[in-house]
């Protein structure tokens, strides 16, 4: 307790950083996977094939290797300067668009079948028949899915302590630097992971109840 | 190629699909060519950068780092294999004192973040007198108890999909549970959850490069070591992308491997092969 209290500024900016992390890359990967999602169902072949080697390809990629390439490597290209909290940013959302894309995708195949049929019979081209009919629906299926690839993101975010970003995985090496003993450190992080994964389960509870798909 | 969501192509949509398809081409040729241009551009194709790869002892480190990557894969997947199976015959247990300690460990170890995990056997455990805990260990222990728990999850979701009267005719013929589970339904579990569990497979193949930040001696951390090199120009950029060369080609092999066996099993008749995207993935 005493580990937990005597520095407690560094547990609170650590979450703090862990959130902020979780938070929008959170919002990023939902945007971008949903996009992905619908570029892999389309009637294009160029598109579903560009969609379908990017997820096939980060999928496949280490999570660390992202973020080793964003935090340690786009430096080096002379681009804009990005600070390591959204290079971290940036990797998580790219990574875990995949995961979206892949649980929207299911989604969209648990749809009823005359769900797009009724859609094409009054006319709706693709884009109408996917963001009007579609969509919606296969967003409600969807959430226990979508939830375990979100807890699965708050859980990634620590690997960006690895790369210079101050979050919940870095506050072990900031203790040891006072001193306070490593392994209470770390199970006082273990037990806020738990708890902040088991708020997202109790959400994910509450959404499938109050979406639930009434047919 | 027909789908549900759109309609067969009459000439005028076929013709702005190939528009489409043409503008998405181009896009993607753009960014590509961006990207590769930056990295031409700010050195990373110099033969300096590149020159440290091509000297034998560096590929002989790289080689050697490979086969720690798949060594502490290869431990980490049978014990979790194991682990996995263990856990869910508890959880699947008739007595309240094994399924119960059998749930919290897996929902215990499911929420814990890897990383931590690893943090905790590598840098915990020495401080209150556990010796002898090496990279290696931290790494593999991590691994095990985090997949061992999900594919604890996946093993019951499997038995439980079976339909009942597979254990129901092996109680009838007189066997005890323990041979019912066994010899009867884990066989048809592991068969019905194959894709699932070798896309489980990719995942501890996948997470061995967390091993970097607890200094395991795998693929990403000698590619920092390399990349690190001011002598050579610093090849930082090279030497990721020698190391996803590594990991897409490993991880590549593994999911065609997957994608093999689904296609295997799913011809052989009577056999349920639950499609991957059925269970929610674990990332």
């Amino acid at each position: 307790m005493n580990t937990l209290l005597n520095n407690s500024d560094l547990f609170v900016t650590g979450f703090r950083n862990t959130l902020i992390l979780f938070f929008f890359s959170a919002i990023f990967a939902l945007i971008l996977g949903t996009i992905v999602a619908s570029l892999r169902v389309s009637p294009v072949p160029a598109m579903r094939a560009a969609a379908t080697s990017y997820v096939n390809i980060v999928r496949n990629t280490p999570l660390t290797l992202v973020l080793f390439f964003f935090a340690l490597g786009y430096p080096k290209l002379g681009l804009v300067p990005i600070d390591f909290t959204t290079a971290a940013i940036i990797g998580l959302s790219l990574y875990t668009a995949t995961y979206v894309a892949e649980a929207v995708r299911s989604g969209i195949n648990t749809v009823p079948v005359g769900q797009a049929e009724a859609a094409r019979a009054i006319g709706l081209p693709f884009t109408q028949t996917l963001t009007l009919v579609i969509l919606p629906q296969a967003f409600r299926a969807v959430i226990p899915p979508m939830f375990s690839v979100f807890i699965a993101l708050l859980k990634n975010t620590t690997v960006a302590a690895g790369f210079s970003v101050f979050e919940a995985g870095a506050i072990r090496a900031n203790l040891s630097e006072r001193g306070e003993p490593a392994l209470t450190g770390l199970l006082w992080v273990a037990l806020v992971f738990i708890i902040l994964v088991f708020m997202l389960s109790v959400l994910q509870r509450k959404l499938e109840q109050k979406w639930k798909v009434t047919r | 190629m027909s789908s549900i969501l759109f309609d067969a192509p009459g000439p005028k949509a076929r013709t702005r699909y190939r528009l489409l398809g043409v503008l998405t081409a181009l896009v993607i040729l753009l960014i590509i060519g961006f990207v590769i241009l930056r990295f031409a551009e700010s050195g990373q194709f110099d033969a300096k950068k590149w020159q440290l790869f091509t000297f034998p002892l560096v590929q002989q480190t790289i080689a050697q780092s490979v086969g720690a990557t798949l060594s502490a894969f290869a431990t980490a997947a049978v014990l979790s294999l194991v682990l996995g199976i263990l856990l869910a015959f508890g959880r699947l247990s008739d007595r309240k004192w094994i399924s119960l300690p059998c749930y919290g460990f897996t929902e215990l170890f499911r929420a814990v973040p890897l990383l931590i995990l690893m943090m905790i056997f590598y840098y915990g455990l020495p401080t209150v007198g556990v010796q002898g805990i090496t990279p290696f260990t931290a790494v593999v222990a991590g691994l095990v108890l985090y997949n061992g728990s999900v594919l604890a999850e996946v093993f019951r979701a499997g038995i439980e999909s079976l339909p009942r009267g597979q254990s129901e005719a092996g109680y009838a013929i007189g066997l005890p549970k323990s041979a019912v589970m066994t010899s009867i339904l884990l066989p048809q579990a592991v068969r019905a959850m194959l894709p699932v569990i070798i896309s489980q497979l990719v995942v501890i193949l996948k997470d061995t490069a967390l091993g970097f930040i607890v200094t395991y001696n795998e693929i990403l951390f000698q590619a920092k070591f390399f990349g690190s090199q001011s002598q050579y120009g610093s090849p930082i950029i090279p030497a990721a992308i020698v190391a996803a060369v590594l990991y897409v080609g490993m991880c590549l092999i593994l999911a065609a491997l997957a994608k093999w066996l689904e296609k295997r099993l799913s011809r052989k008749p009577g056999a349920a092969v639950i499609p991957a995207a059925a269970v929610p993935a674990e990332v």
